[in-house]
């Protein structure tokens, strides 16, 4: 019997319609527009101006803080202007804009294919590559990888679990990585025990990828401490605090960090950024990216440039079919609606879906009837009616006690609603005030 | 058997009256009669308005407090506040009305949509998903949290605009909407006299060629507005202007200057001299102006006039 989580999950359809697809690199489009706040915390401060001429890998914002992040150039090229730009949310946030001029790289990264197995670095200097390269977690929730490495006093990492999970439906970007980078992920995994000094990693699979675990099965061997766990598929297996339950059964208290519990999680696409930083000098740049829908000519899994139009993405794959109801950034559990496809590729796009008009229609929502069905998907055992209640009646004190600021926003009761009742929604909202109250308090 | 009953009952029934009347004493909680006194002539909508937890925590404040200043019941004004201060024996503060003011004038005309969004109708979680239908992502939303934050129906998104509308006979400036608006559109502006009141109705911080292009009534911080205003009460931050109300004399000469029409002049009489302001006039009619008290007060009074000679004349011509 497969191992899972144990509380909660929902089965929705796979829809893996760009699985097994090779990854294409994308051309360089004319201009790029970089985002200096592409991470969670403090937007990144630019070192660059206009007129600038930057190369691939040139480091164009320095982290703003100590949670951020450092932003390079994705392409070679002329700075046009920074300015501001719409970003997927529709708000206007700062961002550099570049002309491109041919594609030259920095001359510190090393272009090669070669695998480089052997990392000699020291555990800090590990750390400081990493920083250096500005990567943050590849999954979607861009938290800086670096300040991750860093646990808070008193806490030591016992083990690194990859969330190589993908259990979003549509993106199949972490998939191909596997088939095709598996080594260097391997080698990534070692780099990360290396750097928070522990001797075993897990990698978590769902075994609706039995190609990618037999794959890296195979490899792991030759790697000491990797382990590859294949996982009973359920949503939302790619949470940081279900995946913990699912591969070292412990549960993380309400309102911990999970290095409270002795696991450092990172997903399988930040494994490979590690990679590519420390063995081969190249920062977070370039990532992988799902571009799929069932109305598209030809689902793929993309390597993008970093400030790439999201437009020149649905272009490559066969162009904007003619009843797109919605365009969503991300998968379409905790994937984000566009407004608008300009808006830039960033590192923590995982895909562009493009749902149908059918599919993207919002069925009325009707009268909660009590039938509990929430409660029992609800992945951290909340209860999302009642959230959802307290929200409304802006009973803050109430959501508070029932936990509101633990819910992970999946929309696993959303999606179960027989009501059709936008329970995430409120939640979301609620969950948002509750923090700035207790932000409030303490300070 | 009868009597023995009666006499047990009775019997019961003084000793407890006798323990009940020495309870009621013993633990007697003193409460100031002017406090229910007070709460009498509130108008009891526990609105909140005046800071306090509703009619009965506004009433202990007023007895407790030593002067009345500062304290105001926005819905019931100067007359009930004149009410506690007899029953107090105290001086009523000085209040000046306040009403509130919907800082947006993005029409659906003026402002085209780039997106539809179809999830909840609420403001403040659509603001809280992205920038909105259209390219201003300031402006207002349209789903009207302030409709139901306003406990007197003073508020209303007009269907033609898609923009809140406060009805100013209704609203009583306690500020409901003000919290409850997640774009922080709508702002509590002295009420004027009659009513009058200069504001920009604008509150996109984009810069000039980006707002316009979003919306054809976007302040778009030129800064005419600024150099035109006599009494310095205007100032551009963030490429938008604001008029401060307590330097404004209402000589709308600002209002003349602005290129897109972002400010707004309302209640004020049609001017004597003819062309450029208009077509605003017309935007501003559309607000709930009593018209024909407009027109009579053209007759004879200068715009500029002081508000006591205009109620003067207002009595003369009645």
């Amino acid at each position: 019997m497969l191992r899972t989580f144990r509380i909660g999950g929902i089965h929705p359809p796979e829809n893996k319609l760009s699985a097994g697809k090779k990854i294409t690199a994308l051309d360089t489009p004319k201009q790029v527009v970089i985002p200096l706040g592409q991470h969670i915390g403090a937007p990144a401060q630019a070192v660059v101006k206009k007129g600038d001429l930057v190369k691939v890998g040139t480091l164009l914002a320095k982290a703003g803080g100590f949670v951020s992040a450092n932003i390079h150039s994705s392409v070679s090229g002329k700075v046009n202007k920074i300015d501001d730009v719409v970003d997927a949310s529709g708000y206007r946030r700062p961002a550099i804009y570049i002309d491109v001029e041919g594609d030259e790289w920095e001359e510190t990264i090393d272009q090669s294919a070669t695998l480089v197995k052997e990392c000699a670095l020291s555990s800090k200097e590990i750390i400081d590559k990493i920083a250096a390269a500005g990567i943050v977690g590849m999954g979607g929730a861009t938290f800086p990888t670096q300040v991750k490495l860093m646990p808070p006093p008193g806490n030591k990492a016992e083990i690194v679990i990859i969330n190589a999970v993908e259990c979003e439906p549509y993106l199949t970007a972490d998939h191909s990585l596997m088939l095709e980078k598996g080594e260097e992920i391997l080698v990534g995994v070692s780099i990360l025990m290396k750097a928070v000094n522990v001797s075993r990693a897990v990698i978590g699979i769902e075994n609706n990828k039995p190609d990618a675990i037999a794959h890296l099965r195979k490899l792991a061997a030759d790697y000491k401490g990797i382990e590859i766990m294949p996982l009973q598929m359920k949503y939302p297996q790619g949470g940081e605090k279900q995946l913990i339950d699912a591969v070292i059964r412990r549960q993380v208290k309400s309102g911990a960090l999970p290095i409270s519990e002795g696991a450092l999680v990172q997903n399988v696409g930040t494994a490979y950024a590690v990679y590519e930083a420390v063995q081969k000098n190249k920062p977070l740049f370039e990532r992988v990216v799902t571009v799929t829908g069932k109305a598209l000519t030809s689902p793929s899994n993309f390597l993008v440039r970093i400030g790439t139009p999201i437009r020149c993405l649905i272009d490559a794959a066969g162009g904007m079919p003619e009843n797109t109801g919605k365009i969503i950034s991300g998968g379409p559990m905790m994937g984000k609606a566009l407004a608008s496809v300009d808006a830039p590729v960033c590192k923590g796009s995982s895909g562009v879906l493009l749902l149908t008009r059918e599919e993207s229609v919002r069925k009325p929502a009707r009268d909660c009837i009590r039938c509990a069905k929430c409660v029992n998907v609800c992945p951290m055992g909340l209860n999302p009616t009642l959230l959802m209640t307290a929200t409304e009646f802006q009973n803050w004190e109430l959501a508070e006690k029932n936990h509101i600021t633990d819910c992970i926003e999946c929309g696993s009761c959303s999606y179960t609603c027989p009501a059709n009742r936008p329970l995430l929604d409120r939640i979301r909202l609620g969950k948002g005030k509750v923090m700035g109250i207790i932000r409030a308090r303490k300070s | 058997m009868i009597l023995i009953a009666v006499i047990s009952l009775g019997a019961i029934g003084a000793v407890g009256a006798v323990f009940l009347y020495a309870a009621s004493k013993k633990f007697e909680v003193y409460e100031d009669p002017r406090v229910a006194q007070v709460q009498g002539v509130l108008p009891g909508a526990n609105c909140g308005g005046c800071g306090y937890p509703g009619c009965a925590g506004f009433a202990g404040a007023c007895v407790k407090a030593d002067s009345l200043d500062g304290m105001l019941c926005p819905v019931g004004g100067g007359p009930v506040m004149a009410k506690i201060a007899t029953i107090l024996g105290k001086e009523a503060g000085s209040t000046e009305p306040m009403v509130a003011v919907v800082r947006c004038n993005g029409t659906c005309q003026a402002r085209p949509r780039t997106s539809t969004y179809d999830g909840t109708k609420s403001c403040a979680i659509a603001s809280a998903t992205y920038g909105g239908e259209t390219g201003c992502s300031y402006g207002c939303l349209g789903y009207g949290d302030c409709v139901n934050a306003c406990a007197f129906d003073a508020i209303h998104i007009n269907p033609i605009t898609g923009i809140a509308e406060v009805d100013e006979e209704k609203c009583t400036s306690c500020g409901a909407c003000v919290k409850a608006c997640p774009k922080n559109i709508i702002e509590l502006r002295k009420k004027g006299p009659k009513s009058r009141r200069v504001f920009v109705s604008c509150v996109n911080k984009d810069k000039g060629a980006v707002a316009r292009k979003a919306c054809t009534n976007a302040c778009i911080g030129c800064g005419k507005c600024a150099k035109e205003c006599p009494f310095e009460a205007i100032t551009v931050t963030n490429n938008v202007a604001y008029i401060d109300y307590t330097k404004c004399r209402l000589c709308r000469k600002c209002e003349a200057v602005c290129p897109t029409g972002a400010i707004h002049a309302l209640n004020f009489p049609p001017r004597k001299e003819a062309a450029p302001a208009q077509p605003k006039e017309a935007t501003s009619g559309a607000t709930s102006q009593p018209k024909a008290t407009a027109v009579k007060e053209a007759a004879s009074v200068k715009p500029e006039a002081a508000p006591k000679a205009t109620m003067e004349d207002k009595t003369s011509l009645n």
